[in-house]
């Protein structure tokens, strides 16, 4: 702040101090009498002119000093620090210390472990619980059984595969899933057999012949992604076509939908977000969940 | 001094109540006027893009300020639920500023790039399908409504005026820029660029959320 923005604010809040104090005094004068205003009401009511209580009155004087203590102390005073030398910056980098010293205690105790043993300790998986319902909760729900579009976390289905580490890393790095828009490319008949054919994969009461034409078209665009035998592929998050688990819901509407437009799935990734050993408690939880 | 030469001039009354209560306003408010902390960007604050103007503006007329905050204020437990705190130099492109007063919801001043774009337009369309708690209106209309891109154009030239120095090109394509996006792209793209500027990430003193404790 430059100097005269410093004296400005000085001057005015010193200046009116020091006013509401001779206000005070210049009023606090004068006797109880019974000369009144000249106001009358209702016949008989008077409005005599009398000097305020002083216990009143000294209200008014200790708030002066108040601020006056407060000033001293406090920053307030334009340019001028306060003798304690407080500013909100300190005080939340002090309270973020005493934080952070709470969490190295709490975290250093799993350091030395990795999330698929820290998976079978209740104190982790606690704080693991803690961290998931901050942060990974508004997707994944807060039972982590996801929903359309978000993954089931308890259902042993893997996108990109379940191990302590992959689940580390998805955390960390996050992932983004391209399902390309295939069916625009397609005829009205292919696409109508393909969606019948990945809706109905274990399902033998398929006609053979959608099935045939419909894995014709699979073995041309679909296979690359989702091997030949539809069980998907972990390394690009390729879902499995075969198990019944559906991220955006496996009715023929459903599968009709993500060929015509594609999906997009992306897990942002939460490194600047979750500290290292952040990621690795909840790692562990989220690995637990699967494991019974 | 006689009171009640004050008190029967009605004129004078006025006069000096409004000098009592100027000084307030001239010691907290005048200075800051003049503070470059408040009326100069934080070090690294992006421009918006025309989408994110479109969208922030859809954030204002669908009354988003009156359940959200932006403003993480210099707690510790605000910072470590949400990020960095808050400064006034990240507001100063903003007319009017979307600090809000009331959290019905959460503060949304640093929640850009933490869910998806997906998961954003799922959520307003209706928040319950993934969060089965929340108690926020759904905004299925905004995925229909286009935005008009001269609109656009005209707030680009109207935030120019009063001091954001949009590139004279920015402005002149926003309206390509905006050409075919719904609302509700826009409102998203605004979302995902509220985050904090580069040089308050970069602060040690202001951790990133985790909320472990």
């Amino acid at each position: 702040m430059s100097t005269f923005w410093s004296l400005f604010i000085i001057v005015i809040s010193v200046g009116s101090m020091l006013g509401s104090l001779w206000l005070l005094f210049s009023n606090a004068r004068g006797k109880m009498s019974t000369e009144d205003t000249g106001h009358v009401w209702d016949d008989d009511l008077r409005e005599n002119n009398n000097p305020l209580p002083r216990w009143w009155l000294n209200l008014f004087v200790l708030t002066v000093i108040f601020a006056a203590i407060y000033l001293a102390f406090y920053p307030g005073l334009g340019n001028f620090a306060g003798t304690l030398g407080w500013t909100s910056n300190k005080q939340l980098a002090e309270r973020l210390q005493v934080v952070e010293a709470k969490r190295e205690a709490l975290f250093s105790q799993f350091r030395d472990q990795d999330p698929g043993a820290l998976s079978k300790n209740a104190a982790a998986l606690s704080l693991g619980r803690d961290v998931f319902l901050n942060n990974c909760a508004g997707c994944h729900g807060a039972d982590a059984k996801g929903a359309v579009g978000f993954p089931n976390l308890t259902d042993h289905d893997w996108l990109y595969g379940g191990t302590p580490e992959t689940i580390v890393a998805t955390i960390t790095n996050g992932r983004n899933g391209m399902m390309p828009a295939l069916g625009p490319s397609m005829d009205k008949a292919t696409l109508d057999a393909v969606v019948q054919t990945v809706a109905h994969w274990n399902d033998p009461k398929l006609d053979p012949a959608i099935r045939e034409k419909g894995m014709a078209q699979f073995n041309i665009t679909c296979m690359a992604c989702h091997g030949p035998t539809g069980t998907g592929n972990p390394i690009l998050g390729a879902p499995n076509l075969t198990d019944n688990i559906w991220l955006y819901g496996g009715s023929t509407d459903r599968i009709r939908e993500t060929l015509m437009k594609g999906r997009q799935g992306k897990m942002p990734p939460h490194q600047p977000l979750l500290s290292a050993d952040e990621i690795k408690v909840v790692a562990a939880y989220v690995y637990s969940l699967s494991q019974n | 001094m006689n009171h009640e030469f004050i008190e029967k001039n009605v004129v004078w009354l006025g006069v000096l109540i409004v000098v009592a209560i100027s000084f307030g306003g001239l010691v907290e408010i005048v200075p800051l006027m003049f503070q470059s902390s408040v009326t100069q960007p934080a070090p690294g604050l992006p421009m918006r893009t025309a989408l994110q103007v479109a969208g922030r503006d859809v954030y204002v007329h669908e009354g988003c300020y009156n359940c959200h905050s932006q403003m993480v204020r210099g707690l510790h437990e605000e910072v470590l639920r949400y990020g960095p705190r808050s400064t006034a130099g990240e507001s100063v492109w903003d007319h009017p500023f979307q600090w809000g007063s009331k959290r019905t919801g959460p503060d949304l001043a640093r929640v850009g790039g933490r869910y998806s774009d997906d998961w954003h337009i799922t959520h307003l369309m209706n928040p319950r399908d993934v969060v089965p708690e929340s108690n926020m209106p759904s905004y299925p209309w905004l995925a229909e409504q286009m935005l008009d891109g001269d609109e656009v154009r005209a707030e680009m030239v109207a935030l120019k005026r009063v001091g954001v120095p949009f590139p004279d090109d920015e402005i002149e394509g926003a309206a390509a820029a905006v050409a075919g996006k719904t609302k509700m792209d826009a409102l998203i793209a605004f979302l995902q660029s509220l985050k904090a500027p580069a040089a308050a990430q970069a602060d040690a003193t202001a951790p990133a959320a985790g909320g472990a404790s």
